[in-house]
């Protein structure tokens, strides 16, 4: 082995590291009991997080929003990006480019100047003519986000419709095919993958969209805007477990995609090209997209459901009377010390609790789910710092 | 079909297309005749295709009229016309299957499922590629793709197919074959033809008439041997086939035949087009190389032979003349014959009615 093969493993090792580091850690502290995020010390093995996201209302009626809000931005953006790449497409070089600029345009404007915008125009509009019904969250939200989200979806049509053969269209007109039976016969079947990948494009963007949202969503909450200001308040592992939800989410739709892609690449090449995972008809059937996604899916339910059966209650109140103890053992201590001191000094101090206890803010107040002494995160330090904790060192 | 024949003629009044101030078909006028095979035949650029999506209905002249089977097209999109327009690329459907590409006139006709795979495989029938209607064109050869897009094309039952250089993407041998199965075609469906290509074998082998272009003008319209041995112009001669050329001035002119003094001597040969010239005008001699003869006595004059390439069949000879070089083609006479030797000096001579005296103009090198 010589140097640059240890420099580059060692080189890759960090890089991935940097990559993947936070979202393992963030991952493994979601199964920690710890009321903080955090793997060491490691306390109990719990799956109590999950049902603590699931039962906070704001972010599931946040969730909800946003799936409505996504929908319809999909569904709006989507026909909107493609009728400007169209556009595009079909006109002289010259007034491409300017279209091109003004339809780009929304992308480098900052969202929060599109957020207030829009509030602003849409309120005049609504009150201008008299529909203040236009005038609410999901519909400014929708309308906002399409100014921005549209171009996104412009732009995977352009990419894709460069490779369109115009002759096409022609080939199709001239055999009889009206320019509307050309459209959804010839050009739409060719754009369906962009299709695809512009929707789902178009849902994230909306989805994961702060800027703009937070101003057009006015007194309701999205996903995103539930979730910020969660976090202003404090973060505990729930967010953590959110985390493994979308991750998983995430592998298991990028390994069915993985699987459909190289079965149409298997398919699209000859017989050599193929693994001979293809020869065989239960590894070929294995390895078919629908077949791995329901694996996937069957595994992942499976592990849900084991883990809402696993009972973390007895561990968690071991951890909790340890604490007591170490905590009871403190108090001991300390009283012995003052008392050691009074002896020496013959002079009177307050109970050795409420002093303790006020220079922390309120050690020993026990939360019913993990009771262990803990610092409240509306405490100054922590408001200094916008909600994020730091690691107590309350032991 | 009705009982009547029906008329499958294309008109082209006065036609002139023009991109911006660019002349891309300068006024052509010509008629095309039901069931015939016509080309264009042209250099690359001279408005070919133009021509071509203009009968086809992808473009409106900018002047005069296109009739198809006697109607004015103006106005009439391209899926309202009787024509089928195979592309230069073929443009098959490569997301459908074979049997879908042949079957979309149908489709988009509304015609039932069942009906269009049943037309799809008698066309595929007659194309000779039974059995591959479930393919996708991406796994077909291109000899084979060829024959799927004119199987989609005569699927539209057109008065017209127009081919756009169909065979050029082709190998030499495949060519030649899709020629005769071309022509072969044509002759059992009984439509008009219209094909366009910049080969002159293709043009003069298929065609019953030829028009040859050059820069956006029809130079010439006729019958493949009338173009190859009456030419009208400069271009058509030296485009068409090899040919020698020669300027000189007109000494005088006596009915068909005229006189030319050149610098190798004074030759008689025939006028071209019918034209009149008058003593002292400028024009060019023309005399294929298989036409001149070594050791004729009309039109005789003497060439020293600069150097000869090897082609089997033929031998071409190359003579200097003067400052002409000459190309002259020898049939091959095996070990009997000789061939002459490298300087040699060598007496050539043509018949009056193989050379032909034409204005001068520009030429298909100069395209
Ligand atoms: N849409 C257009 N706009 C401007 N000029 C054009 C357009 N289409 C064609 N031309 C010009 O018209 C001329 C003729 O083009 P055309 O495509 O008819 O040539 P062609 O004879 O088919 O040549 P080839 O054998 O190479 O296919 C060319 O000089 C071309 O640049
Ligand atoms: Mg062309």
């Amino acid at each position: 082995m010589n140097r640059n093969t240890i420099f580059g493993g060692a080189y890759a090792l960090a890089f991935f590291s940097f990559l993947f580091g936070p979202l393992i850690i963030m991952a493994l502290t979601a199964f920690n009991s710890s009321r903080f995020p955090r793997v060491a010390p490691w306390e109990c093995f719990t799956t109590n997080w999950f049902g603590e996201l699931f039962g906070n209302a704001r972010l599931m009626e946040g969730l909800m929003n946003s799936v409505i809000i996504g929908l319809g931005v999909v569904a709006l953006a989507v026909p909107i990006g493609l009728a400007g790449a169209l556009a595009l497409s079909e006109l002289p070089s010259k007034l491409r480019s300017t279209l091109y600029t003004v339809l780009i345009l929304p992308i480098l404007i900052p969202g929060v100047v599109l957020g207030i915008s829009t509030i602003v125009l849409w309120g005049q509009i609504s009150r201008g003519i008299g529909a203040g019904f236009l005038y609410n969250g999901y519909f400014l939200t929708i309308v906002g986000q399409i100014t921005f989200v549209s171009a996104y979806a412009m732009l995977v049509f352009i990419a894709r419709l460069q490779r369109f053969d115009a002759t096409q269209t022609e080939a199709a007109l001239d055999l009889g095919a009206t320019p509307g039976q050309a459209f959804r016969k010839i050009l739409l079947p060719f754009m369906a993958p962009a299709i695809g990948s512009a929707a789902f494009i178009t849902l994230l963007a909306s989805f994961e969209n702060y800027n703009t949202t937070v101003f057009t969503v006015l007194s309701e909450s999205t996903f995103t805007t539930a979730l910020a200001s969660k976090v202003r308040h404090g973060t505990d592992p729930s967010l953590s477990a959110l985390a493994v939800i979308i991750i998983t989410l995430t592998l298991i739709g990028a390994l069915t995609n993985e699987a459909f892609q190289r079965r149409k690449e298997a398919e699209a090449g000859g017989r050599a090209s193929r693994s001979p995972l293809y020869a065989n008809p239960i590894t070929r059937a294995l390895t078919h997209p629908g077949v791995v996604f329901a694996i996937l899916v069957a595994v992942i339910g499976g592990i849900t459901y084991a883990g809402s059966q696993y009972d973390s209650s007895q561990c968690e109140a071991a951890i909790l009377q340890e604490k007591l103890d170490r905590q009871e053992a403190l108090r001991a201590e300390q009283r012995a010390r003052i008392e050691a001191q009074e002896a020496e000094q013959g002079v009177t101090v307050p109970k050795p609790d409420s002093a303790f206890g006020g220079a922390f803010g309120g050690v020993g107040t026990s939360a019913p789910a993990a009771p262990a002494p803990k610092v409240e995160n509306n405490s100054a330090f922590g408001g200094a710092f916008g909600g994020i904790a730091p690691p107590q060192t309350e032991e | 079909m009705p009982d009547t024949i029906p008329d499958r003629s294309v008109l082209l009044d006065h036609v002139t297309i023009r991109f911006g101030t660019y002349t891309a078909v300068d006024n052509a006028n010509l008629k095309i005749n039901s069931g015939e095979f016509f080309s264009f035949l042209g250099p690359s650029g001279c408005g070919k295709t133009t021509m071509l999506r203009c009968i086809s209905g992808f473009s409106e002249p900018t002047e005069g009229r296109v009739l198809i089977g006697g109607k004015d097209m103006a106005g009439v999109g391209p899926n309202k016309r009787p024509t089928a327009l195979i592309f230069q690329h073929l443009a098959l459907f490569p997301l459908m299957t074979v049997a879908e590409n042949i079957a979309f006139p149908l489709e988009v006709r509304g015609v039932s499922k069942k009906e269009r795979r049943k037309k799809a495989d008698e066309l595929l029938e007659m194309i000779a590629l039974p059995g591959i209607g479930d393919k996708k064109p991406g796994e077909l050869s291109g000899g084979q793709k060829q024959r799927v897009a004119i199987a989609r094309a005569l699927a539209v039952e057109p008065d017209i197919l127009l081919l756009d250089e169909p065979l050029s993407a082709l190998d030499l041998k495949l060519r030649q074959h899709m020629r005769t199965e071309l022509r072969a075609i044509q002759k059992q469906v009984g439509v008009t033809f219209i094909y366009i290509t910049h080969d002159q074998g293709e043009a003069l082998t298929m065609s019953d008439r030829v028009a040859v272009m050059s820069r956006g003008v029809i130079e010439q319209v006729g019958e493949p041997d009338r173009i190859y041995n009456r030419p009208r112009s400069a271009f058509v001669a030296s485009f068409v086939g090899e040919n020698n050329a020669l300027q000189g001035v007109i000494k005088g002119q006596s009915g068909e035949t005229a006189a030319l003094e050149t610098p190798m001597g004074t030759f008689e040969a025939r006028v071209g087009g019918g034209r009149k010239y008058k003593a002292g005008d400028e024009a060019l001699l023309f005399v294929r190389p298989e036409q001149l003869i070594p050791g004729a006595t009309e039109n005789a004059f003497q060439a020293t032979l600069a150097r000869q390439e090897f082609e089997g069949a033929t031998n071409h000879v190359f003579a200097k003349a003067g400052e002409n070089e000459l190309r002259i083609s020898m049939v091959n006479a095996g070990l009997a014959g000789s061939l002459p030797g490298q300087g040699e000096s060598l007496s050539l001579g043509f018949a009056p009615m193989n050379g032909t005296i034409l204005p001068v103009g520009h030429m298909a090198s100069e395209t």
